[in-house]
Formats: C-alpha cells, structure tokens, sequence
C-alpha cells in the first residue's frame, strides 16, 4: 500500500463464483491520473476484477476500497442493428442516477453532448452507433462512462480491432482523462502499449506482479503471467515480449 | 369510380358489428404494433409465440366453465412456466427443446378440448379469432391495454433500450434487465390475453412481430419504429377487414395476410431506397 492519497487500494483480494478462487494474492493501488495495464491471459481474472471494482461480485477476502468505477465493454457485444445515436448510447451513462420513474430530459443531454466533444465526436450525437466505426464506437461508450461521473474507468480491451489512426486517438482520449485526475484500468494483450502506460498488473489465476513498466514487463514475469508461450519481437529489445498466442491478431503495434 | 372506392371503404361501417370490429383491430393494433417493436429487440418472438400456445388450454378451461378468459390464462401461464423449469433441469433436454415440448403439449391439450365434439361452438374462435363477435366489454378491455401500453413503454423506455442495446451492460448502468424482461413480459401476456379473442391463438403473434419487423425495414431511430409499427398495424387490420367483408373470407387469417403483405413492402420500399441512396452517392 501506497499513501492515503491512492483512488484505489485493493488489499488480499480474493474472488470466485462458488468454487476455487477465479483469482486470488490481489494487492495493488491506483492513483489519481493513473493508466493501469492489465495483463493476463483469457480466462486469467481480468473480468473477475473488474466485476470486483463495479460491484457486481462480492470478494471472497481480502478488502476493496474503490470510488464509483464505470466499465468501457468492447463495441461487438451491443448489438450493431439497434436503433440508438451515439447522443442515445451516451444518455445511458445518467440512468443510474435518475429515479426508475424519471426519464433522462434536457439536462442529461447537453451533458450528453458535453461528453461526446469530451471524446471528439461533438460532430456526430445524431449518427446511428451501428454506422459509427469501431474507434468512434469505443469513444462513444466512453463519452457513456463520463455521463456516470466515475473517477474510475475500466477499459475491456479497448484497442482490438482498430486501425493505427483510430488506436492513436483513442489513446489520446485516454490522456486526457487520466490528465483530468481519473484512473484508467485497461484489460490488453499488447505488452508494448502496456510500457508507455503508467503501472502494469499482472494476472494469471492470481497476482503475477503489479509495479511500473520497466520493472514489471519482464520475461519471467511474462511467462508466469501467459505461461510459457511468448516469443521476443526482433529488434524490440529485451522488454517488448509478445505473448505468442495473442500477437498475430493484433498486427504491428 | 370514386362513388364506388367510396362504397368499399364505407359499406363495412353501416353495420354496428363491423364498426366494434374495426375499432377493436385499430387498438390492438396500436399497443401490438408498439410492443412488437420491443418484443423484436428483445429477441422475444419465439417466446411470444410460444406463451400464445401456452395460454390456450387455460383460455379454453376457464371458457368451458365460465370463467374469466384472464384467470385461465394467467393459470396456464403459471403452469407453463413451472413446466418449461422443469422440463429444462432433465440432463440432456436443453431450453430450446423444453420449451417446444411443453408448449405444443399444452396448445395439443388446448386444441383438443376447444374441438372436441362435446365442447359448445364458438371455442374455435380463441385459436382462429373472430373480431365480428366483439363486445363492448371487449372493447373497454382493448382501449385499457393501448393505456397500460403506452404507460409502460413511456416509463420504461429508456431502460428497455439499455438492455436491448447491450444486455451485459445494463447493471453497471443502473438497470435490473431481470426487471426489465419481467415487465416486457407481463406487457406481452397482457397484449396476448386481450387480443387473443379477436384474433386468436394462433394468429395473435402476427400482428406483435409483423408490423415491428415492416418499422424496423423504414425507420432509424426508436420512437420513429414505435409510431410506423403502430400504424402499420393499424392499416393492415383494417386492410384485412375490408379484404374480409368484400371477399368474405375469415377476418383473423385476412389480417395476417396483410401484415404479411406489409412486411413484404416494406422489405421492397427499403430495398429501393438503398439502390436509390446509392445512386444518388
């Protein structure tokens, strides 16, 4: 544990759905301002974290101590052919604080809108989410995360699919956030975009390691984290270690 | 020419039984139309379907012994639920296959006792429909589901659009979507418990997923969708009943003709307008 100054603080954490723990030895705090890579393998315990931090699983031990955390899901699970504008998706995000009875009204969306120029798509409240592409759809279910007034966002892989200009706007976005005194926790596979970040956890079952990029993005701690089938990237150094299973359907990053 | 359209479009409205008939197809059509939208969102088509035929011996039950059509079906709902749990926790029956089982036992059940020889006529009319034996009764009921319809789409909008629009979301946003599913599916009972006397059992699905699927070929935006499926459904009931009177065909089986026609236009109507756009880009 860090000073009281952390946003997050997670200490022995264990979690599950009734059998063995889905993960287990959590320990790690997150600051104000903070870009958080999570690495892990499918299956690893990245998902269980995150439902931790919002609140939909209860942990087994240990403590968690979060503010009101808002989740970024990957585009390809809302459905495509919905009719909703992406000003529709980001008025979701003030659903949790209006009474059930009450219906979002002007208010919610000029914040809306608001959110929307946040993310650079000011110019587009009134297109179909589905006609937007996948870098404009990430960023709208971002601008929905804003309308939740979270200083915590998770982000569920937030890069897959995209193309380098669209990747690059989206980490940009993702700046400024994190300039704005939020944290960033973001579920990736891409070890290289994890070095430019902040803090880097690592989880395979449990905590393989939690600390700054240099320190953590090690081979072994790779290894311990994807098991054994990484391979080292030509001419990338002794860092930029791709796990194998995972780096032929990203392409270059 | 015109004196003779007008003869076709106004004859049916002379007689007091086919003006209750239009005007019972025009409200079921408006709530219909609007929770068909939803229904089709929420992927719920085959269980509307299969509630309908769930309903059916309930419906039947409750007519042979003078009961209320609502309580038989609302009991054969019960039981159909508490079957379909049941049936799905047998390993190796899976819910799809659960659901068919039980339900077509329970529409064979139904449809034995509504055609058995010893049962009085007129039971045919809850699988077949017959919006010419509509009471004012009837009636008062419908113009009450077209209220509760458009209460609970008002209220609920929003949260029905979260959870049709990205299920696995809807908690982190504030929304039950077990609640939500719970609503809709009391809506959709209530809408099959209503219209099923006018339209029947067995056509009744026609018009929630027809009109909802001609709106969603025209129309962008979600109220766009409520307001075109409600008139869609409108237009194609009263269509049917037209067809009906001139060619004296069975009025239930004439509207889902024309819902079926509707969504056929549309289909073509959307079609066009893409070839159209392209065009024109």
């Amino acid at each position: 544990m860090r000073d009281s100054g952390d946003l997050i603080a997670v200490e022995a954490l264990s979690a599950g759905y009734g059998g063995p723990p889905a993960l287990r030895d959590v320990e790690f705090s997150v600051r104000p301002g903070e870009r958080v890579a999570v690495l892990g393998p499918n299956g690893g315990g990245k998902t269980t974290l995150f439902r931790v931090l919002l609140g939909e699983l209860e942990p087994n031990e240990g403590e968690v101590r979060a503010p009101r955390c808002a989740m970024v899901p990957q585009t390809e699970r809302s459905r495509l052919d919905f009719p909703v504008s992406a000003l529709d998706v980001a008025v979701m995000g003030s659903l949790s604080r209006l009474a059930w009875w009450r219906r979002p009204g002007r208010p919610e969306r000029e914040r809306a809108r608001e959110a929307l120029a946040a993310v650079g798509l000011g110019e587009r409240a009134e297109t179909t989410f589905g006609e937007l592409s996948g870098g404009q759809r990430q960023r709208v279910l971002i601008a929905r995360a804003l309308m939740q007034d979270a200083r915590v966002i998770l982000l569920d892989e937030p890069f897959t699919g995209l193309d380098a200009p669209a990747a690059d706007r989206l980490e940009a976005v993702m700046s400024e956030l994190a300039a704005e005194g939020r944290a960033l926790l973001i579920a990736t596979h891409d070890v290289l975009q994890a070095h430019r970040w902040d803090r880097v956890l690592c989880v395979n079952r449990r905590q393989v390691a939690f600390g700054v990029p240099d320190e953590v993005l090690t081979r072994e701690v790779l290894e311990l984290t994807y098991g054994e089938a990484i391979v080292a990237l030509p001419g990338a150094g002794g860092g930029a270690i791709m796990p194998a299973h995972h780096h032929h359907d990203h392409g270059p990053a | 020419m015109t004196a003779a359209l007008w003869h076709v479009l106004t004859d049916p409205w002379g007689e007091p039984i086919l003006r209750r008939a239009f005007l019972e197809v025009a409200l079921l059509g408006l709530a219909g139309g609007a929770i068909g939208c939803w229904v089709l969102h929420h992927r719920l088509a085959y269980s509307a379907e299969s509630m309908a035929h769930g309903l059916l011996p309930g419906l039947v039950l409750a007519s042979l012994v003078g009961l209320p059509l609502l309580l038989g079906g609302a009991a054969s709902l019960a039981i159909t639920a508490a079957a379909i749990t049941w049936a799905g926790r047998i390993s190796g029956i899976d819910r799809d296959t659960a659901v068919a089982v039980v339900v077509t036992s329970l529409f064979g059940l139904g449809v034995l006792l509504a055609l058995s020889p010893d049962s009085p006529p007129g039971l045919q009319n809850l699988l077949f429909g017959d919006p010419l034996g509509i009471s004012d009764g009837d009636l008062l009921l419908a113009a009450g589901l077209v209220v509760a319809t458009a209460a609970v789409l008002r209220l609920l909008h929003w949260r029905l659009v979260v959870v049709g629009f990205d299920r696995a979301a809807a908690h982190g946003l504030g929304v039950s979507p077990g609640r939500v599913d719970l609503a809709l599916m009391g809506l959709l009972t209530l809408a099959l418990l209503v219209a099923v006397q006018g339209l029947g059992n067995l056509l009744v699905v026609a018009l929630l997923v027809a009109p909802a699927a001609a709106a969603r070929r025209l129309t962008r935006t979600m109220p766009g969708m409520l307001v075109t499926a409600s008139l869609v459904a409108l237009a194609a009931g009263w269509a049917g009943m037209y067809v009906s009177y001139h060619a004296r065909t069975a009025a239930g089986a004439s509207i889902a003709g024309m819902l079926v026609v509707a969504v056929a236009v549309a289909e073509l109507a959307s079609r066009a307008g893409r070839t159209g756009r392209r065009r024109a880009a």
